[in-house]
């Protein structure tokens, strides 16, 4: 059964994110990106990490991504042509290569764990009985709370910083 | 075993869709009427007995209308847009609490899959307006996806208090944990801790449903009809469906939240939680019929300035008062 899921949102999420790469239409780009995100919460929620995925979706498909097509509109960048991009051979035969390069680099580094994993402490099992926003709440202010306040110091930092730059002087 | 779990889910699934959207069909009925009332009119009564069959005839006339596409439109998207906003109204109703236990699904983070599907609800809108490839309907599309991004988060933050308050982020938790009562008279509501949470949330999630006093999306005087400006037939209908979905999905959500749910004596649980439902939709429908339209900046400056400070002051004083 969880096969059959996993293969389902593994495949959307990969045919998307190619799409995503080839649309033209960058309002078409950004629709693939979410469709992408959606699968990729699916893939969460299969390993029993459904806080993370409910996260994903609102922070992610909820915010950032309405406010892509938020600028994409106001810009009036939608309306260019919709036919596939052209790709020159050499592109092709370049982007082959380093992917390629990629993926051996990847195989030798990672070896056999990039399928299976180490198995940590919070497997679906503990987190059946523990439950997951509190599994993840006594983690991040137990074992983390300096690296997570400090997280949150440089959200900060950046917020008053975007406002800083982004704010016109009035006269 | 599988089987069963099956069949019993699909079968909840298609009690609920049902009378969701039964409900949708006599939402505008009722909403007609009421305001018919409010402003000494009649409102539907032509067809059937108290113009009861008027959602029926509506909904005929709707089918064979002709459906048209405008010349420029991007035809994709224009097709997607109506589906993407009616969705999202209708899964909310898969955590929400019906009776003791009638719930489509307890997800231990019921809440938070509420806001989630909450949130791409924006969606349908904004691509409707563009799509259109028309100035009033991307104008009322902007205007809409700005306004429920400002204020979704006041609505995220006002039931935040609640959910410290109960510990828990499962809609079957919250209400369980508002059994009982205070000195035996007083239920133990969370309307009651959470009173300013509760205002909040009443007005963020009215400002959410794009409805008056919150319905510059729509502002027929300077926008035509908003982001539904080209649209015709069916999938003008299927907006129309969504709104109200939306308005029942936020009544029962602060039914749940901040009423107890179900939970309530002599009736039985569920004609409790429909009760309370009710009468949230009225109230809403008696704000639009009460209240004038806000001006743009003033909407802007409301949520941002006013509705949100206050929604973070809540959770810092609920905090204050746990700890």
């Amino acid at each position: 059964m969880e096969w059959i899921f996993f293969l389902a949102f593994g495949l959307v999420a990969a045919v998307a994110a190619v799409a995503m790469v080839l649309q033209r239409s960058p309002i078409y780009s950004a629709l693939y990106l979410i469709l992408a995100l959606f699968a990729q919460a699916g893939l969460y929620i299969l390993l029993g990490a459904e806080l993370i995925a409910a996260v994903h979706i609102i922070v992610y498909a909820g915010a950032i991504m309405v406010l892509f097509l938020f600028v994409i509109m106001l810009l009036d960048l939608g309306r260019t042509d919709r036919s596939p991009a052209r790709v020159k051979p050499v592109g092709v035969i370049v982007g082959t290569v380093l992917a390629g390069l990629l993926l051996a680099e990847l195989a030798v580094g990672v070896g056999p764990q990039i399928v299976l994993g180490p198995r940590g402490a919070y497997d679906p099992e503990v987190l059946r009985t523990v439950g997951n926003t509190r599994a993840v709440g006594r983690i991040l202010f137990r074992e983390y709370l300096i690296p997570f306040e400090l997280t949150s110091l440089i959200l900060l930092t950046a917020m008053v910083g975007a406002m800083v730059l982004a704010k016109r002087k009035v006269e | 075993m599988m089987m069963e779990f099956l069949l019993a889910t699909v079968l909840k699934i298609a009690l609920v869709m049902g009378l969701v959207l039964l409900a949708v069909a006599y939402l505008t009925w009722l909403e007609r009427k009421v305001i018919g009332d409010m402003q000494v009119r009649f409102g539907p009564s032509r067809v059937g007995p108290f113009g009861l069959l008027q959602p029926i005839a509506d909904a005929i006339k709707l089918m064979f209308k002709e459906d048209i596409i405008p010349a420029h439109a991007d035809r994709v998207i224009f097709l997607l847009a109506p589906a993407l906003t009616l969705v999202p109204a209708l899964i909310i109703f898969a955590v929400i609490p019906f009776g003791p236990s009638f719930v489509i699904t307890d997800v231990n983070i019921g809440l938070l899959y509420v806001f989630a599907v909450a949130s791409l609800g924006v969606y349908g809108i904004v691509l409707a307006g563009w799509a259109s490839n028309s100035k009033y309907a991307l104008l009322g599309g902007l205007r809409s996806s700005a306004q429920m991004v400002s204020y979704e988060l006041s609505l995220a933050l006002s039931v935040i208090g609640v959910v410290m308050w109960t510990g828990s982020l499962s809609l079957v938790e919250i209400v369980e944990g508002q059994a009982g009562s205070w000195y035996g008279i007083v239920p133990r509501w969370n309307i009651f801790p959470q009173f300013f949470g509760f205002l909040i949330f009443l007005v963020s999630s009215n400002a959410e449903l794009n409805r008056a006093p919150f319905d510059l999306a729509e502002a027929e005087t300077e926008l035509v009809a908003g982001y539904h400006t080209e649209y015709s037939s069916m999938k003008f209908a299927l907006f129309f469906m969504a709104e109200y979905a939306n308005m029942i999905a936020a009544g029962a959500l602060a039914a749940t939240l901040f009423l107890g749910g179900w939970q309530g004596p002599f009736l039985p649980p569920v004609i409790w939680f429909l009760l309370k439902v009710f009468a949230f939709i009225f109230l809403f429908v008696w704000l639009r019929a009460t209240l004038p339209r806000f001006r743009y900046d003033q909407l802007m400056r409301f949520g941002w300035k006013v509705l949100l400070p206050a929604a973070l002051a809540n959770v810092m004083v609920t905090a204050a008062l746990l700890a």
